[in-house]
């Protein structure tokens, strides 16, 4: 009979959470976390204690306090006696604002140039190599400022409208006028109103939605959806019998007919721009300092996005384009159907950066005069009421939450595009 | 937004550093220059000159505290700040004493912990417009464009004027003077509003200011005046008294000229404590006697100053007007020597 010896039982202790390399990561690890931990907890407590010294503790209830001053470009109503809660908000729809337009222009430049610098046309592409080179490597602050220097020294006063002797005059029979301090659109106007819905009631994010507004779009829903539906039927009676009815005028009419409907309906109009006083009253007003800050922030976000567009489409190998070539496809649909949607995969991700670069250099909107978040509640807000801290938080924490929905959505897309792999 | 990040770490940073170290006025006499807030560039008031020197109105009150304080007038350091960043650079310690045309509001004098050694400028805000514009009133403004600059009493102000006619107006906010009188001559804006004295000195560097016209309606009480933090009494008494001092040598006619006779003596005991030559009162201040000597050798008194800076005979031409010595019909009226 043998022996069975146990193993000599190891007992811990203490001096093994240095000299056994079982342990000693883990040990170092956590003795650099609790360091971290604690100089972040020195930072902040220092902070506040130093704000309550000064007798300026950390609290928000300024944000409740009627803000005084005006916003010149409001998607909300709003006076001066509303709350710095709500100019805030006011700030960050403008934010939204430019950053919508933005991200949608620069995105379709950007494709239009990236694939335009690959051209086979010597010129067109050494053109784009010069736009990309030079609006990649200036900062956006001096395409934004220029942008507005050009806007306000070149373009003609409203001054310039009135008289006998007008030395400007409006474009599109009297439509639209252009001017230094912005653009004047015609607005479109319901004389049959349905009226708005209000919300919230009169707390500092109440808003309206427009009725009017609400049905056309319902009446577009509703029309595309029908025409989509024809155009299966179409397709399935191809299938069946091989001859493809004519549906286009039906499909056309489906989504066109109840539209003009609910507009007679309503009685929609457009109300022009008309120069009354100082200034053109009526139509649409768009700012120039919105028009200067979409403008440059696009411009210089599409010089990026022409890259990473150039370098997708690089990435396709060159069979792709061959195979599809033997397969007799021209130029236009290889593009299409074979190295775009390929490319994509790759184009993707570093877009989502672009996006929310844009959105992120919209900050640089005070260097005009636009009254973003930054404008509002890190501006004036900011200011008047002397809360730097909290004002600065809130607004991190709002570009942080803008960033990561932007990122959400974009990689949402991404996952739905991206090449499934068997 | 950058700006604004690295004002907040500079706000903590400084705070951090503001409440360790109690004594400005050591601070200052160890560090050897004054760290003086003034704007970005107004003439008259504080802009640096053509050899890049600072010069101007409360450029004078800077100098005269560091000659009080460090005993030379070019120990100091001028710091720019805009409207919207000077709050945060005097709480933050990055100036010891703001001198830049800034309205003595309760709110700023309680809620944001400052303390307002005084006035050095009685103004107001009011309004300036193109002459072929044709208007006379400020209550013709219906429907104007009007630049303001930022993060000013003056952005309220407005608000209230145009809600209280029942007016509308398109607010064009604005950083700086120099970006304000940029869109303002180009016509992207019919008006530009800000203090009556900032219009006027705004307006002398124009190429023609005779196309221009300052409106008669003067909408707000602008007394600007010179500040420093909350919590550090003999700081601000330094400043305050420097000041002071400035206005007094002014009533009792001391000037840059005669001070060097009255500094042996003279009849009068106010002049002779004011100068150091009879008590203690710069002892009591925490400097030496001539505290006050040195302060009125700068630019001599307050009267020396105005009229060198932004008087009737500079292009900027303000009168004395409110800032006239009260035995005048004005405002100045500094407290004792005693």
């Amino acid at each position: 009979m043998s022996t069975l010896t146990d193993p000599r039982k190891e007992s811990f202790s203490v001096s093994m959470l240095i000299y056994d390399t079982r342990y000693r990561s883990t040990t170092i690890q956590i003795f650099v976390l609790v360091l971290v931990l604690m100089v972040v907890f020195w930072l902040i407590r220092n902070t506040a204690q130093n704000l309550s010294d000064l007798g300026k503790p950390i609290e928000f209830g300024f944000l409740l306090e009627p803000s005084s001053y005006d916003i010149n470009q409001r998607l909300l109503d709003y006076s001066s006696r509303d709350t710095h809660l709500r100019a805030s908000l006011l700030g960050l729809l403008n934010t939204f604002v430019v950053a919508f337009l933005g991200c949608i222009t620069a995105l379709i430049l950007g494709v239009l140039i990236g694939v335009a610098r690959l051209s086979k046309n010597w010129l067109v592409a050494r053109i784009m190599t010069v736009y990309v080179e030079m609006f990649r490597n200036v900062p956006v602050l001096l395409w934004i400022v220029l942008a507005m220097a050009i806007m306000i020294e070149s373009l003609p006063t409203p001054k310039a409208f009135r008289g006998e002797n007008a030395t400007a005059s409006m474009y599109f029979s009297d439509s639209v006028a252009i001017t230094n301090r912005g653009i004047y659109i015609p607005e479109p106007l319901f004389s049959n109103s349905l009226g708005n819905l209000s919300f919230l009631g009169d707390s500092s994010v109440r808003f309206d939605i427009s009725l009017d507004l609400m049905l056309i779009i319902a009446v577009l829903i509703a029309g595309f959806w029908t025409s989509s539906r024809i155009n299966s039927w179409a397709s399935k009676t191809q299938n069946e019998t091989g001859i493809r009815p004519t549906v286009w005028y039906w499909r056309l009419s489906v989504v066109l007919l109840p539209l003009l409907v609910v507009l007679y309906y309503t009685g929609f109009h457009l109300g022009y721009p008309a120069l009354k006083g100082f200034n053109f009253q009526g139509g649409t007003y768009l700012r120039n300092s919105l028009i200067a800050l979409w403008l440059a922030l696009s411009l210089y976000t599409a010089a990026f996005i022409a890259e990473n567009v150039r370098a997708g489409i690089l990435a396709i190998s060159k069979g792709q384009s061959e195979a599809a070539a033997s397969l007799g496809l021209r130029p236009g649909p290889t593009m299409n159907l074979v190295i775009l949607p390929q490319a994509l995969r790759v184009i993707i991700p570093p877009l989502i950066s672009q996006f929310l670069n844009l959105t992120k250099n919209s900050s640089l909107a005070i260097a005009v005069g636009y009254m973003d978040i930054t404008g509002t509640l890190g501006g004036i807000t900011l200011n008047q009421t002397g809360r730097e801290l909290e004002a600065i938080l809130m607004m991190m924490l709002i570009y942080l939450s803008v960033s990561l929905t932007i990122s959400a959505l974009m990689n949402w897309y991404n996952n739905s595009v991206k090449l499934v792999e068997r | 937004m950058k700006t604004s990040f690295v004002l907040g770490a500079l706000t903590v940073a400084g705070l951090a550093a503001g409440a360790a170290a109690a004594g400005t006025l050591d601070d200052v006499k160890a560090r050897g220059t004054l760290n003086c807030g003034v704007s970005t560039g107004l003439v008259g008031f504080a802009a640096p000159n053509a050899s890049g020197e600072w010069e101007g109105f409360d450029v004078g009150l800077c100098r005269a505290v560091a000659a009080a304080v460090l005993g030379d007038s070019n120990a100091v350091e001028f710091i720019p700040t805009t409207g919207k960043t000077r709050f945060t650079a005097l709480a933050s310690g990055e100036v010891d004493l703001l001198a830049r045309n800034t309205t003595w509001t309760f709110s700023r004098d309680v809620d944001l912990k400052f303390e307002f050694t005084g006035v050095n400028y009685y103004d107001g805000q009011g309004f300036m417009v193109p002459t072929e514009l044709g208007v006379s009133s400020a209550k013709e403004l219906d429907g104007a464009t009007v630049c303001i600059q930022t993060g000013t009493t003056t952005e309220l102000n407005l608000a209230d004027f145009f809600r209280s006619n029942n007016m509308n107006y398109e607010p064009v906010p604005i950083e700086t003077n120099a970006e304000a009188q940029q869109q303002y001559l180009a016509g992207a804006c019919d008006v530009y509003t800000t203090d009556a004295s900032g219009l006027a000195a705004t307006r002398a560097t124009f190429e023609n200011p005779g196309a221009h016209v300052v409106l008669p309606e003067i909408i707000s009480k602008e007394p600007l005046g010179p500040l420093v933090r909350h919590g550090d009494n003999n700081w601000g008494d330094i400043v305050r008294w420097t000041l002071n001092a400035l206005i007094t040598a002014e009533e009792l006619g001391v000037t840059s000229a005669n001070m060097a006779e009255m500094a042996s003596g003279t009849n009068n005991p106010e002049i002779n404590r004011l100068l150091g030559t009879e008590g203690t009162l710069g002892e009591m201040l925490g400097l030496d006697a001539e505290w006050a000597q040195r302060a009125l050798a700068v630019g001599g008194n307050y009267g020396e100053l105005f009229e060198a800076n932004i008087g009737a005979s500079t292009p900027i031409g303000l009168a004395r007007g409110l800032n006239a010595q009260w035995k005048n019909g004005g405002l100045l009226y500094s407290p004792p020597f005693r």
